[in-house]
């Protein structure tokens, strides 16, 4: 059934949409990750204006996440005071980030920074998962019940300190302050929620178990995602509504389904699924920066240098 | 006096001998939700004074042009082992949608000098002004760009798809693709005898959402705010639903 969108100026198969935000939403139920840094090149594929795209996938996060966090609450996976520390440096770090975005704008090459970006940050996070993990599940099938260390770093030596009960951390307020600023600028360049990168930071910088990053990461995700919905809906007028309800409604049954499935699935085995999945797509990306494309020429509206 | 100038300049224009009758299936192509192109019928009938002239054969020529807009092709290039956009350069004026429909080959139909005149065939009605100063092959940009949107179905050349008969009636269809960008669609006919344009006939084809469709763009447009909120109202509302939905299923 083709589907005319308003915005984009496209028709696509409605079922083809409904199957995408299914499969993501499945992904980010299972790993607390919005799902953009997938959803959106694929929103490319298929034809939707890469601006709609991005500012859409904003849009249909909010949804996925938002079912997402009401099952992690239930199950009291949620640590709120977290969440709001991190989403604090968040909503900063994603104001800075549109403002970097816009000066490199003017300077040319965004789309080249974007792709970099994508393909380090990918690469770094995913490569570093996936050592960790495989190295963690080496060390239970040796029956060696390492007990975890606890490390006094930096993230306790700093003033501010405050006792996060549901994280069972008591911690600076400062590093996490700091993570939710650098994932919303980063955020904000990449066009994407950032639970990609938020989820990493919080286990291996923060510390934090990995049962309440899911739910904790998705409650940011909510907030940041939906100030950016609305910074597009206002400034480009990009979101484009049929699109984002075509996503979302398989979206959040997908997200719904992921969450079961994650609550299965060992800690581990959850980290290096995710890491690969990782790897995957920068893998990806990679390969387009390096293969010599089958078209050299590109279109694009005029005035966006 | 004014009245003779008239019929002075009348009798002046060659183009008074045939001229077009022109019927449309339909002159205005309304975008719904479930839009996905659409062909319209392009028909008519040449209208002559004079007996037909039997020393050579008529030909018509049917373009229809989609609303111009500027479009920046950039072209990628290998530097320091990845690919990236170096060169850019600025097409002034490119129709959205261009479509050339014609009974022959268009080089037999029409003469250069004519197609430059009056901007019939794909490469003349794009305009492009000037490249910048580096760039030393900006034909090879707008080339691009005809291939990228002939490959969409954006731009199309349809020879020998104009049928005539008799030398008098002549229809052709023209097939509208999914992505239809709103706006007026110029529709031009010509009739050419030897490569020459012996009379032109123009109308328009109007293309806009209906409905919904028309609905939410307004707001999008009008309201941005308000869009934007009602945007993120359905998100939370289906976030919600799916969720309880989910623990009603479970228990």
């Amino acid at each position: 059934m083709q589907i005319y969108l308003p915005i984009a100026e496209v028709s696509v198969n409605a079922f083809l949409l409904l199957g995408l935000g299914g499969l993501v939403g499945v992904l980010s139920g299972m790993f607390g990750v919005g799902g953009g840094f997938l959803m959106t090149p694929l929103l490319f594929f298929i034809g939707i204006p890469p601006a709609v795209a991005v500012a859409t996938e904003a849009n249909q996060i909010v949804a996925s996440s938002f079912s997402g966090v009401l099952a992690h609450l239930r199950r009291k996976t949620v640590d709120l005071k977290m969440g709001t520390v991190l989403l604090i440096g968040g909503l900063v770090g994603a104001a800075l980030g549109v403002v970097l975005f816009n000066y490199l704008k003017s300077l040319g090459q965004v789309d080249l920074l974007v792709r970099l970006c994508y393909v380090v940050f990918l690469g770094i996070i995913g490569g570093l998962m996936f050592i960790e993990s495989l190295n963690a599940i080496r060390k239970t099938r040796k029956g060696a019940t390492a007990p975890t260390k606890r490390k006094h770093g930096l993230v306790h030596k700093l003033p501010f300190k405050m006792r996060f009960r549901v994280s069972g951390l008591y911690i600076s307020v400062i590093p996490p302050l700091l993570v939710g600023l650098l994932v919303g600028i980063l955020s904000a360049i990449m066009g994407v929620g950032g639970g990609f990168i938020m989820v990493p930071a919080m286990i291996y910088l923060l510390g934090m178990p990995t049962k309440v990053v899911v739910g904790t990461s998705l409650f940011q995700i909510i907030f940041v995602t939906g100030f950016t919905t609305l910074l597009h809906a206002t400034t480009n007028y990009t979101v484009d509504i049929v699109l984002a309800v075509l996503l979302l409604v398989g979206g959040v049954i997908g997200a719904q389904i992921g969450t079961r499935i994650g609550v299965h699935l060992k800690a581990e085995q959850l980290r290096i699924l995710l890491a690969l999945m990782v790897l995957v797509v920068c893998g990806k990306l990679a390969l387009d920066l390096l293969l010599q494309p089958s078209e050299l020429y590109t279109l694009g509206a005029s005035g966006g240098h | 006096m004014l009245r003779l100038c008239l019929l002075l300049l009348w009798l002046a224009l060659p183009a008074t001998a045939e001229n077009v009758v022109l019927g449309l299936s339909q002159d205005r192509v309304a975008i719904t939700t479930s839009f996905d192109g659409s062909e319209i019928l392009i028909f008519g009938a040449v209208k002559r004074e004079v007996p037909i002239p039997d020393t050579s054969q008529l030909e018509v020529i049917v373009t229809v042009a989609g609303p111009s807009q500027a479009v920046l092709v950039r072209r990628k290039a290998k530097r320091y082992g990845i690919w990236v956009n170096t060169d850019a350069v600025e097409v002034d004026a490119a129709p959205a949608f261009y479509a050339v429909a014609t009974s022959g080959p268009l080089r037999e139909v029409l003469s250069d000098v004519e197609d430059l005149r009056h901007r019939i065939s794909i490469p003349r009605a794009i305009r492009s002004v000037g490249a910048p100063q580096n760039i030393l092959d900006s034909r090879n940009f707008t080339r691009a760009l005809i291939r990228i949107r002939e490959d969409s179905g954006q731009y199309q050349l349809l020879e020998n798809k104009v049928a005539v008969d008799e030398q008098t009636l002549f229809r052709t269809r023209i097939q509208l693709p999914a992505a239809l960008v709103e706006g007026e669609y110029a529709t031009r006919i010509f009739l050419a005898r030897e490569g020459q344009i012996v009379s032109d006939f123009e109308t328009t084809i109007t293309v806009d959402k209906v409905g919904l469709e028309r609905w939410l763009f307004d707001m999008s447009r009008q309201q941005p705010l308000l869009y934007g909120i009602m945007s993120l109202a359905i998100a939370i509302a289906a976030g919600w639903t799916a969720s309880a939905a989910f623990s009603l299923l479970r228990n």
